[in-house]
């Protein structure tokens, strides 16, 4: 039988190369035309403990990990009894037969890919072993895996030839393993390779990239997870003349840290998960006070305290919106999907200089580590906006009343002219401190005013029908998913989605409002984006789900699909 | 209320020891700035929360470029600015407790890195602005709105602290003779690296020390200010430590050592890494 994709699952424990497994699989797979997205999930440990990793393979872009598993390499009796409810109808476990055995009789065989490996001269091709295997049983052509294996180890040392040998060999034992136990989970469609230039990256590296391709240069962050990989690649990569990146010694530094760069005349920015932005609270209350441009990215996981460190969840967006005290409301950009992050990560640094304040990017776990092959970006194409630089004479006023009716009065930047003092304080024209209800109304005013010039996010409307999907952040691609399946099935529903959050772009607010229902699929207790709309006068209802998962579009079908029944049979009832 | 700014409202208390500080800094920056031929908006002046912070907002002459942030968080805000265009003249300004309290985890990683800064702190023994409570140099038994039966803490000596933590130059003084302390604030800009100036600056509502640093022979107070001897080796870790064990406050150059600082050391990496175009980054990750 003909598929159009697979989800391949390999579980065991953190450690045993499950991450590397799926990763090879999924570049093997875009090499060969294919759509692949990978998602790991793992215990906050470094060594051990239960953790699986997956590869959806598609012969269209790949929006979710989709509903179920359809091949399981189980290499531990744990990762066996965890996962294997979670395989489809004609799913297929390829176990760890060095480790455990299993009754007889049941959709699954062993294989001894160690012993194999070894058997092969190189006991390191034990993945490749299950590989082989995998591929075969979704009928994915073994050449192609060879020319991935072939392309992965000619890195011009002496004995490359023999690593791939080697490598090759293995592939070929797994897949007959795989013949041998007779099992298929059917045949994978040929690919429809797109006809553009891709890269393989994660939401997390994506991000840093368009931050980067935007302009910045100067990047602090303290290691939290899931937010570690963006210091890390920008300790990598965000180097070199005119740009500093900085591990600091907390997010308390951090975020002070950004205000004085974004101060200075640096493009700034942190990146943090939720315990971290608890701690940013007051700085960024002060960016937004003194108008600093900066970008803080919130890699969400599950809350509060330390809460759930490796897990999906979408619960900080009232945080995010509402971090500081006081006055204050953040605007806040939310990709959803690894490409957006590229472009929202650009969108955020530009916002923050044209604006000059702070801005809010979310992303969550679930996102950031997931790997997806996407359009390469046209770095050269990526706009780069910088803040308007004062070079007047001295005794400027940078704090003046601003309605919008004009450009937003330039900056001075140290150095050059026009020192005035940036101040946390309510503050007059010039930023000396004052009590003065004047100038108290005129510049709260001003600050909220200033969100007016941040309506061009990327957006999305869809379809005349009363009923709407409206979802936020990385909970955007199951839910998308799930809207193209209902529609394929006939169901009358439209789809509304933003990258910004704050300010909602008017066409988005206004098309929200004309609906009967919209429906807000995110992953929180509360629902608390649904809420946000409902205070904007949208009739929302929120479908919550707070398992440290993200959704399953075959759920959320489910679910969506009851609440238009429901609705029916309240007008019907009426 | 200041003179360039007659709307603004705030003001010192009179005989508040910040006044002379403040004309010392300005000196120190006027000098620096003749001498150094760095222009005068290449000065950024990072204030703290509380009655010194408002320094930044009382300066006269060639202004500053100035930014009065958060409680605790100047030093932060410094390593932002310095880091980000290493050519400004950064000068932190806060008291007691904005630095060695609610900031005090900030010293130890700002040394350690050796950011090339000068910190004026002005130490009053008592938190002013919010009226009369007990910070982290008032001294153990004090009444104070806080410590309504004494304080049991004892007091920190700061420092002794900065000694421990590394700080690369340390000077102490008090606001009484601007001349001279205007001289250790411009050796502190001079200074290649993390340098703090505590500066004694007492509150004359309240905690008035005055007295008790210079004494008053009629009253029969000793007085606790003592010149740092001509003979101390300010490079010498030892002799500056063996130093510190005099009571009282010593006014003068304690400790000074030539290291590299953060910015020479991130000019080594970026030799070594000169990085690579946001376009040749896209490259690493192409299929």
């Amino acid at each position: 039988m003909q598929r159009e994709d697979f989800v391949v699952r390999f579980a065991g424990e953190g450690g045993q190369g499950l991450v590397t497994s799926a990763d090879a699989l999924a570049r093997a797979a875009v090499r060969a035309g294919y759509f692949a997205q990978t998602f790991s999930t793992f215990p906050s440990q470094i060594m051990g403990g239960p953790a699986s990793s997956q590869v959806r393979i598609s012969n269209k872009p790949v929006l979710s990990n989709g509903d179920h598993v359809d091949i399981l390499v189980a290499l531990n009796q744990y990762a066996y009894d965890n996962h294997n409810e979670e395989l489809g109808p004609d799913g297929v476990t390829i176990y760890n037969a060095e480790e455990f055995d299993l009754p007889s009789g049941g959709q699954y065989f062993g294989v001894k890919a160690d012993e194999l490996a070894k058997s092969t001269g190189n006991a390191r091709a034990a993945n490749m072993v299950t590989i082989g295997a995998v591929a075969t049983l979704m009928g994915f052509p073994l050449a192609e895996i060879d020319a991935y294996v072939t392309e992965r180890f000619t890195r011009g040392r002496p004995g490359d030839d023999e690593i791939i040998k080697a490598n090759i060999e293995a592939i070929r034992l797994g897949a007959g393993v795989a013949e041998e136990s007779g099992f298929s989970v059917g045949q994978l469609a040929p690919p429809n390779a797109p006809d553009y230039e891709q890269i393989m990256i994660t939401g997390n590296a994506a991000l840093s990239l368009g931050a980067v391709a935007a302009g910045l240069d100067y990047y602090v962050g303290y290691p939290i997870s899931p937010a570690t990989t963006i210091l890390i690649w920008m300790e990598n990569n965000l180097v070199g003349k005119d740009r500093f990146t900085y591990q600091v010694a907390s997010e308390l530094e951090a975020i002070s840290t950004i205000v004085g760069a974004g101060y200075a005349g640096k493009k700034a920015m942190t990146a943090t998960a939720g315990p971290g932005v608890s701690l940013m609270s007051e700085g960024l209350g002060l960016a937004w006070m003194a108008e600093i441009p900066l970008v803080v990215v919130d890699i969400q996981r599950g809350g509060p305290a330390t809460g759930l460190p490796t897990k999906s969840e979408q619960s900080d967006l009232l945080a995010c919106l509402h971090p500081a005290h006081g006055d204050v409301k953040m605007p806040v950009l939310a990709p959803g999907s690894v490409e957006e992050c590229f472009y929202a990560g650009a969108l955020a640094v530009n916002w923050a200089e044209r604006y000059q304040g702070p801005v809010m990017l979310m992303s969550e776990f679930g996102q950031a580590e997931r790997g997806e092959n996407i359009r390469k970006p046209d770095v050269s194409a990526v706009k780069q906006e910088t803040r308007s630089v004062y070079t007047g004479e001295n005794g400027y006023k940078r704090y003046v009343s601003w309605d919008g009716t004009e450009e937003l009065p330039p900056m001075p930047i140290p150095g050059g002219t026009g020192a005035y003092v940036a101040n946390g304080s309510e503050h007059d024209e010039i930023g000396d401190t004052t009590h003065l209800p004047r100038h108290h109304i005129r510049l709260t005013e001003r600050r909220f005013k200033k969100l007016d010039l941040l309506k061009d996010a990327p957006r999305e409307i869809e379809g005349d029908a009363p009923i709407a999907i409206m979802t936020w952040g990385s909970s955007k691609g199951p839910a998308r998913e799930a809207y193209e399946r209902l529609k394929a099935e006939g169901s009358d529903i439209s789809w509304i989605y933003s990258v910004a959050l704050n300010p909602l772009p008017d066409d988005v607010l206004d098309a929200l409002k004309q609906k009967e229902l919209v429906l807000v699929p995110e992953l929180n207790y509360q629902g608390q984006w649904a809420g946000l709309l409902r205070q904007e006068g949208v009739r929302a209802e929120s479908i919550t789900q707070y398992t440290g998962l993200p959704f399953k579009p075959g759920d959320l079908v489910d679910l969506i699909k009851a609440r238009i029944e429901a609705k029916e049979k309240a007008g019907a009832a009426r | 209320m200041s003179a360039r700014n007659p709307e603004y409202d705030f003001a010192w208390c009179p005989g508040c020891g910040d006044f002379g500080v403040r004309r010392a800094l300005e000196w120190a920056l006027e000098q620096f700035t003749t001498e150094t031929e760095v222009p005068p908006s290449n000065n950024v002046i990072v204030a703290g929360i509380g009655c010194s912070g408002n320094m930044v907002h009382l300066l006269e002459g060639d202004q500053p470029f100035g930014i009065h942030g958060i409680h605790g968080r100047t030093l932060p805000i410094a390593f932002g600015v310095k880091s980000g265009r290493p050519e400004l003249n950064t000068v932190i300004v806060a008291g007691d407790g904005d630095f060695l309290s609610i900031g005090a985890e900030h010293i130890g990683p700002a040394a350690q890195r050796n950011l090339d800064i000068t910190c004026v702190i002005m130490d009053n023994g008592v938190y002013g602005l919010t009226k009369g409570q007990s910070s982290p140099t008032t001294t153990l038994g004090a009444t104070t709105t806080s410590t309504p039966f004494g304080k049991i803490e004892v007091p920190l000596h700061p420092l002794k602290s900065y000694m421990t933590m590394g700080v690369s130059f340390v000077a102490s003084h008090y606001s009484s003779k601007p001349r001279d302390l205007a001289k250790f604030i411009r050796m502190g800009m001079e200074h290649k690296g993390f340098s703090i100036v505590h500066v004694q600056s007492p509150c004359t509502t309240y905690n008035d020390t005055y007295d008790i640093l210079k004494g008053d022979r009629k009253k029969g107070i000793p007085g606790t200010a003592w010149i740092v001897p001509e003979e101390h080796d300010p490079t010498s870790r030892q002799a500056a430590d063996d130093l510190l064990e005099r009571p009282g406050v010593p006014l003068g150059l304690i400790y000074q050592e030539e290291l590299p600082t953060l910015e020479d050391r991130q000019e080594e990496v970026r030799k070594q890494h000169p990085g690579k175009s946001v376009a040749d980054m896209v490259e690493t990750y192409a299929v």
